[in-house]
């Protein structure tokens, strides 16, 4: 950037941070968390703060809004919102900047909403502290609020209570209470990573939106490249708490500076990284004998309630699901929340009861008791989400990777400790840390340790419910890439829960697109992904940001709706979509001319 | 919400009916006879005879069960042995004095510890909350007769600012329901900061003062009301720790309430009285819990009923 252009830059700024250093008081004495920061955001600009968990992105944001946990503060720097310093105001002086000047958006937009007050309560208040108003005039800004940010049925909102909202609606209430004080400047931390991918479009056009309209400056901080690139006008790259590159993100994408940003970059799964590669399904093999087979596999739950507890209610969270899983082959099951995915998932080992058949190693499972399903669990294992929950604190690295083989009798003493060894080698970590505690492990580190456990008993199958979905994208590559490996040396077959599809397109042999507790399309990764023949399946390939700026789209029309629920009384009757053959182990839930 | 009603007041009756048979069946196989009582250390083998036949109390146990539930189920509640009267009339004079007791002290711990929470939490750490910490271990741990001869002492003895015993007026109150929701407030003190600790550590918390507001509609109308969701269960519960410690206080301060009848009935083996009394008692209980869960129902949009 010229001198020039920078000095332009300066003045038409809104919000300018120069030098921005923040700590945090430890056991060890205080702790500088984020180091000499310093950018600009000019009006009706989108900036990036982009950046991996830990790299001090939000600790950024909250050092601007004033809201450092009391443990924090600002040690120096200036934060300048149109040319005055923030850090100078009382408290009561910056409760008029917080909501009325600068407002902000947070990620997780269930629990962002206070459970106990109407969104109309908390729409007014918001009015009261910026406008003055009171009453009917503060309802008719809210219900305003509402609409501005296109909120179906907005007047039975502003009565309804945040439980009674999906995520997608309470982050659009929360965008209309940000926007209710007319900010200048919107600081939206990580806004849609907990929404779904349509949901997660619908809620980004909508900032685009609001920022053509009101010329709202944007600050967004994300970890995900791909939103970057789909909103950022500028971008900076953030690590260890310092800038470590700041540009345009045409040229941030094109030619990225700083070895940190160009590793990030490459760690990113891109959708469309396969197009053009043919996979060799084992589906499409003659004679080939599936490990899992699964046969209208059904799963309802009733909702009980009135004076006898009887069910109301059901929950049709699967329904007539049948597909195969082959020895060595990856098949991702990917859809929304709430479409079934991770209840095939339980299914498969018991956890659940359902209906149908499953058959594993030939075996078929069903009404099997815990002690029969014992021998066949050693087949099948799980692997989750969350690796910090799914470690008990209190045991060792050592004894939960063991304690499989212990519980299956399969070794003990010094035979056992080998056997452990060769895992933590296997999933690449130090057989040294066999003796450390959970809570000393980063997240991937666990992960490793969660797939050691779960490769403890030397299973056939193993199923990863969104087993990456919580790691860092570096940290992400290097987990999907272990996984690789281990189904190259070990032949295991991976039924990949995910709502990632550009994680899914990296690493499955055979896609599964769910909607509503049913397969609407599945078939091989080539041609689910390049050629997809349900309208769902388009939609959510669609949703999906590219982490490429030169492909930008601006001109999507995106479907508004929500979701439909799997909720339905008790005498409702799934109409079962039928699977039309596209030919190659292609199938696809809609009607086809000339197709049998 | 009418069948949830009926279906919990339905649960209260086989509750109710299980603490019964449980004191009943405890009452028979103490050692103590109430007859002996009745009839005196000079009565002869004849009277007591007598009066075991009289009293019903010569029949099998179930047999004497089944007329006491009977009985029961037709709203009598049986008379006394020594004080030869109707227990309800009994219960029904003394049971006003008890209630009152029993609010007022609620009250009092309520506001007491409540307050004394949502100071601690919003002052954690500072000198102001380990002293109201350390206050409340006290309440916790001093024996309610400890304190209510503290009280008698420094407000009624030395500084005469409360009756020493007695009821009857507003001032008769006060110092036995301090005394009782001592202990409450130093639970609820100690509940109320944590419960507001977690509550203020919420996301929500955080869009409140993103939004702008002050710091005083943040604790009040935000943190407040969320803290309070897992208190109103325990004040349910709470009914119950108030029926044994209003034993102790009623006897310190000369409160005419169901909590001395009930003693004197145990001292002399009046099994009616005891019954008459566990039951009045465990209805209560049963009441209150019930009156917690309506009033969260109310608080808590998001408790459906089950």
């Amino acid at each position: 950037m010229s001198a020039e252009t920078d000095q332009a830059m300066n003045q038409r700024a809104i919000l300018d941070v120069r030098n921005l250093t923040t700590e945090v008081a430890t056991s060890e004495g205080s702790k500088t968390i984020i180091d000499n920061v310093s950018f600009q955001l000019a009006q009706g600009e989108t900036l990036c703060v982009a950046g991996e968990s830990g790299s001090g992105k939000s600790v950024t944001s909250l050092s601007i809004m004033g809201l450092l946990p009391p443990s924090a503060r600002v040690k120096s720097g200036e934060v300048l919102l149109a040319g005055h310093n923030l850090l100078t105001l009382n408290d009561r002086q910056m409760q008029d900047v917080r909501g009325g000047d600068i407002a902000m958006i947070f990620q997780e937009p269930m629990t962002s909403l206070n459970p106990v007050m109407t969104v109309g309560a908390q729409l007014v208040e918001a009015i009261a502290a910026h406008h003055g108003l009171r009453g009917s005039a503060a309802r008719t800004k809210a219900l305003e609020a509402l609409d501005a940010v296109r909120m179906s049925e907005s007047k039975r909102r502003l009565v309804q209570y945040p439980h009674e909202l999906s995520g997608g609606m309470r982050q659009r209430v929360m965008i209309a209470m940000a926007l209710s004080g007319n900010p200048k400047v919107l600081i939206a931390d990580e806004p849609t990573t907990a929404l779904d991918v349509t949901v997660q479009a619908q809620i980004l056009a909508l900032m685009n939106d609001l920022k053509r309209d009101f010329g709202t400056a944007i600050m967004l901080i994300t970890h995900d490249m791909g939103v970057v690139a789909e909103m950022a006008d500028r971008v900076v790259v953030m690590n260890g708490g310092s800038i470590v590159e700041s540009q345009a993100v045409m040229n941030l994408f094109a030619t990225p500076q700083d070895s940190y940003t160009q590793k990030l970059l490459e760690a990113v799964p891109q959708l469309g990284s396969k197009q053009g590669e043919k996979v060799e399904s084992e589906a499409g093999k003659p004679d080939r004998q599936a490990i899992v087979e699964i046969r209208d596999l059904t799963v309802r739950f009733d909702i009980h309630g009135g004076l006898l507890q009887r069910p109301v209610k059901r929950v049709h969270a699967v329904e007539q699901v049948s597909l195969d899983l082959f020895p060595g082959e990856t098949l991702a099951l990917v859809g929304e929340s709430g479409c079934g995915k991770s209840t095939i998932g339980k299914s498969l080992v018991n956890l659940i009861p359902w209906t149908g058949s499953i058959k594993i190693g030939g075996q078929e499972i069903a009404g099997l008791s815990s002690v029969h399903m014992q021998p066949i669990r050693r087949n099948i294992q799980l692997v989750f989400q969350d690796p910090y929950a799914a470690l008990n604190p209190r045991m060792t690295v050592g004894e939960l990777v063991g304690e499989p083989l212990i519980i299956h009798r399969l070794a003990q003493g010094g035979e056992l400790t080998d056997r452990v060894a060769e895992l933590f080698r296997r999933v690449g970590l130090d057989p040294a840390m066999m003796d450390r505690h959970p809570h000393e492990f980063s997240g991937g580190q666990r992960q490793r340790i969660c797939i050691a456990r779960a490769l403890s008993l030397g299973p056939k199958v193993i199923i990863a419910d969104e087993s990456v979905s919580a790691l860092d994208v570096s940290v992400q590559a290097q987990v999907l890439d272990l996984l690789d490996e281990l189904q190259a040396e070990l032949g295991l077959s991976y039924l990949f829960i995910s709502h990632d599809m550009a994680v899914v397109e990296q690493i499955s042999h055979r896609v599964a697109v769910m909607f509503l507790g049913q397969i609407v399309e599945i078939g091989p990764r080539d041609r689910v992904f390049e050629n997809p023949q349900h309208p769902y399946t388009q939609r959510l390939l669609d949703a999906v940001p590219i982490a490429d700026p030169a492909r930008r789209r601006t001109d999507r029309v995106l479907p508004t709706g929500e979701v439909p629920s799997p909720i339905q009384s008790l005498d409702y009757v799934p109409s079962i979509a039928r699977l039309t053959d596209f030919g190659g182990t292609h199938f696809a839930a809609i009607e086809q001319e000339g197709a049998d | 919400m009418a069948a949830y009603l009926f279906r919990r007041i339905v649960e209260a009756a086989f509750i109710l009916l299980g603490i019964s048979l449980v004191t009943y069946v405890l009452l028979y196989l103490l050692p103590a006879d109430p007859v002996r009582q009745i009839a005196g250390r000079s009565a002869t083998q004849e009277t007591i005879a007598n009066i075991r036949q009289q009293l019903g109390l010569d029949l099998p146990f179930y047999e004497q069960y089944w007329r006491y539930l009977s009985s029961l189920v037709q709203g009598d509640l049986g008379r006394s042995y020594i004080q030869r009267s109707e227990v309800s009339e009994l219960i029904a004079a003394r049971l006003p004095a008890s209630l009152l007791l029993m609010v007022a002290a609620i009250f009092a711990e309520l506001v007491m510890g409540l307050t004394m929470g949502v100071v601690s939490s919003i002052r954690r750490n500072s000198a102001t909350d380990q002293s109201l910490m350390v206050l409340s271990f006290v309440g916790v741990s001093a024996p309610q007769f400890v304190v209510g001869f503290l009280l008698l002492y420094v407000f009624a003895a030395q500084l005469g600012w409360f009756p020493i015993g007695g009821y009857g007026t507003f001032s008769h109150l006060v110092l036995p329901a301090m005394t009782l929701g001592f202990m409450g407030a130093g639970w609820y003190s100690r509940m109320m900061r944590s419960s507001m600790l977690n509550v203020l550590g919420q996301d929500f918390i955080r869009t409140a003062r993103a939004k702008g507001l002050g710091k005083a509609r943040i604790i009040f109308r935000h943190a407040v009301p969320n803290a309070l969701l897992p208190i109103i269960a325990m004040i349910g519960i709470d009914i119950g720790i108030f029926m044994s410690g209003i034993v102790v206080v009623e006897a310190v301060f000369g409160w005419p309430g169901i909590g001395q009848l009930a003693w004197q009935a145990i001292q002399r083996v009046d099994i009616p009285i005891i019954m008459g009394v566990t039951l009045v008692a465990a209805f209560s209980i049963v009441m209150g819990n019930l009156l917690a869960d309506i009033v969260a129902l109310f608080v808590d949009p998001r408790i459906k009923l089950k």
